[in-house]
Parts: structure tokens; C-alpha cells; sequence
């Protein structure tokens, strides 16, 4: 994988004199973009793609991260900045990576690309930059979403057998579909009203998603939200 | 300028571009149904490795022939269940218009070398 040029904020923080905080919040906020900017933009979107197509979904490097600070739990992101998991198993788009194997076809691990780890004031600069991309607020304020507790045994069988989930996505690691993201950790990943939003709606945050809508009622998504949540807290 | 003009105008120059975005029937396929149904079409896509029911082998032409149009058609935008298949098999009527699975049957077809019964 060709790595992006990395800005490090170690030049950044010399220049400006601090590390532990900004001289002023503007210049941070300038500082925190320009990082982001540098580091990230060669494989995310970081505003708005001018159009949604088939072969942006199938093309695009990394995922989206316009609508950032509407999907992410900030305490988590600046984790994951300073030791990144592989949260989709078959890449951006599995599409990329796959081939045909003897038995069936395959995403050989060598054809993942590994995401660069930063330390723990980028891990916050970038964290905090990204938590200001926020075009979806409408998404989350319209969501009434509380997670409760749920059998994990009925959870489960609900996101198996009836709802079908587990085709595409891993509800523990090595067990599930790996074209979409994973999510046993979703649960601490995202935020709550993104997780039930995109539920019910993934094509109102990502039109040409390779996520279906399967048209379920609110408890239905409550249900699914729900165990999902529960997951990344054993 | 003139309201007409301006319509006419901007239907030159959106015309070439909406077509050059309109997605072909394989291209949908691969985007949507790989995953599952396989690269080549054969059923054994990335995600059948912990999977309860198989996919389709959409190059099976005993199978698929024995398929109406409308009947995959109607499989793809309301799912498996519609047509009493399993559930694993989703609706995707969110992702794709009437028109794009229109080409999705047509590019089965290609890929099962075989006619509706």
C-alpha cells in the first residue's frame, strides 16, 4: 500500500509552541484541519462527494469521513487513531481485494492495505477535527434512539436466522460476512442515533451503499441496535 | 437569458453526463451481489464461508432457466423471501430503481447463457 505522506503535528506543535493546547481556537482549528487534511484526505472524503455512483463505491480507497462527527464516539476514534483494528474485514470494498479460491472466493490478507497509527495528541487533533463534520446533525437530532438491555440469545437468533445480517457482517471475530463492516465493536464505534439511523435507513447517510434497507418498523431497529450494542460490551 | 434557452441548454449538457453515470447491469452485479453470489457468478461469493444457505450459482442454466424474468426480478427488489427463498438473500429495492435490476436480470441472463422457461 502506498502510505500517505504523513504531516506530523510534532512540526505542527513547534511552530504554534504548544502541545497540550492551543495558543488560540481558531489556530488550533485551522491546525487540527490542516492535519486531517494531510494525512487523511489521499483515501477519505472529507466533504461531500459531488456524486453518488455504483463506481465511487467501488472504487473509493478508504470510507467516507464527511459525515465523521455525525457516526463516531470521539473517545473511540482517538483510540483507534493511535492503534488501528481492521473494522471491515474484506476491505473498503471487498470488491478490490477479492479472488477466486479453490473452494470459494477469498480476501487474501496481503491485499489489505494497514491503516497508519499516530500518537496520542494527533490521535486528538485529527479526532477533534473530525468530530467537527457534522452535515448529518438533522439524522441524529431526529433520532430518539436509547439503547436497552436484550437477551443476547434472542439478539443473536434475530440477527442471524431472521434478519439475515450475519451474510455480510461479523458479529464476532472470524464468525459472520466480511464485505460489510464488522460489528461486534460498533457498539463503542458509533454513536447511538447513527447506528439506529443507518439501520433504517442506510441510504439517507450513503446513497449507493452496498447495505440494504430492509424497511424495518422502529422496534424492529430498536432490536437489532440494541444487540448490536451489547456485543462490544462483553 | 431566456427560460427556454436556459432549459435546452442545461439538457445538452446533462444529457451526456447522466448517461455516462448510468451504471450497466454487470457493474450493479458487482457491486451488490458478489459479495454473495461470487465474482464469477458461481454462488460461492466472499461471505458464503459462515453462510446457512448457499447463494444462487447464477451460472447454473438447468436452475436459472427455469427462472421467469419477473420472478428474479422480484427476487432481487423484495428478496428472498418474496419468493419463498431465504432471508439472507435481501431486498434491494433501496439501492437499485425498477430500471438498474431491469439490467441486473438481463446481465443473469449473460451470466447463465440461458432464457427465461
Amino acid at each position: 500500500m502506498i502510505q500517505p505522506k504523513l504531516f506530523h503535528l510534532s512540526t505542527v506543535t513547534l511552530l504554534v509552541g504548544v502541545i497540550s493546547g492551543f495558543s488560540s481556537p481558531a489556530l488550533a482549528e485551522k491546525t487540527a484541519k490542516q492535519f486531517v487534511e494531510t494525512n487523511c484526505a489521499g483515501c477519505h472524503a472529507l466533504s461531500e462527494p459531488e456524486s453518488s455512483t455504483t463506481t465511487r463505491i467501488r472504487e473509493r480507497k478508504a470510507p467516507d469521513l464527511y459525515y465523521a462527527g455525525n457516526k463516531f464516539q470521539e473517545d473511540w476514534l482517538i483510540q483507534w487513531l493511535q492503534s488501528p483494528t481492521r473494522i471491515r474485514p474484506g476491505g473498503t470494498f471487498f470488491g478490490q481485494n477479492v479472488v477466486a479460491a479453490e473452494d470459494r472466493d477469498i480476501v487474501p490478507k496481503d491485499k489489505l492495505p494497514e491503516h497508519p497509527a499516530f500518537n496520542a495528541s494527533e490521535a486528538e487533533v485529527a479526532a477533534s477535527y473530525l468530530m467537527s463534520l457534522t452535515p448529518y446533525d438533522e439524522l441524529i437530532s431526529s433520532t430518539a434512539y436509547v439503547p436497552k438491555p436484550i437477551s443476547g440469545a434472542m439478539g443473536r437468533m434475530n440477527f442471524t436466522k431472521f434478519k439475515g445480517c450475519v451474510a455480510c457482517h461479523e458479529l464476532e471475530k472470524g464468525y459472520g460476512g466480511i464485505s460489510g463492516p464488522e460489528v461486534h465493536t460498533a457498539g463503542s464505534r458509533l454513536k447511538p442515533e447513527f447506528l439506529y439511523s443507518f439501520i433504517k435507513n442506510p441510504q439517507a447517510w450513503a446513497p449507493k451503499t452496498f447495505m440494504s434497507n430492509l424497511h424495518l418498523d422502529d422496534s424492529e431497529v430498536q432490536k437489532l441496535s440494541d444487540f448490536i450494542t451489547t456485543l462490544s460490551k462483553e | 437569458m431566456h427560460f427556454l434557452t436556459r432549459i435546452i441548454l442545461i439538457t445538452l449538457i446533462s444529457a451526456p453526463a447522466l448517461a455516462e453515470s448510468e451504471a450497466t447491469g454487470k457493474q450493479l452485479y458487482n457491486t451488490y451481489c458478489t459479495q454473495c453470489h461470487g465474482i464469477y457468478g458461481d454462488g460461492w461469493g466472499v461471505n458464503t464461508r459462515d453462510i446457512e444457505v448457499l447463494p444462487r450459482d447464477h451460472t447454473d442454466s438447468g436452475e436459472m432457466s427455469a427462472r421467469s424474468d419477473q420472478e428474479l426480478f422480484k427476487a432481487i427488489k423484495h428478496g428472498g423471501q418474496a419468493v419463498n427463498k431465504s432471508i439472507l438473500m435481501p431486498n434491494w429495492d433501496a439501492n437499485m430503481s425498477d430500471a438498474e435490476i431491469d439490467r441486473v436480470v438481463r446481465y443473469l441472463r449473460e451470466l447463465c447463457n440461458c432464457e427465461a422457461p
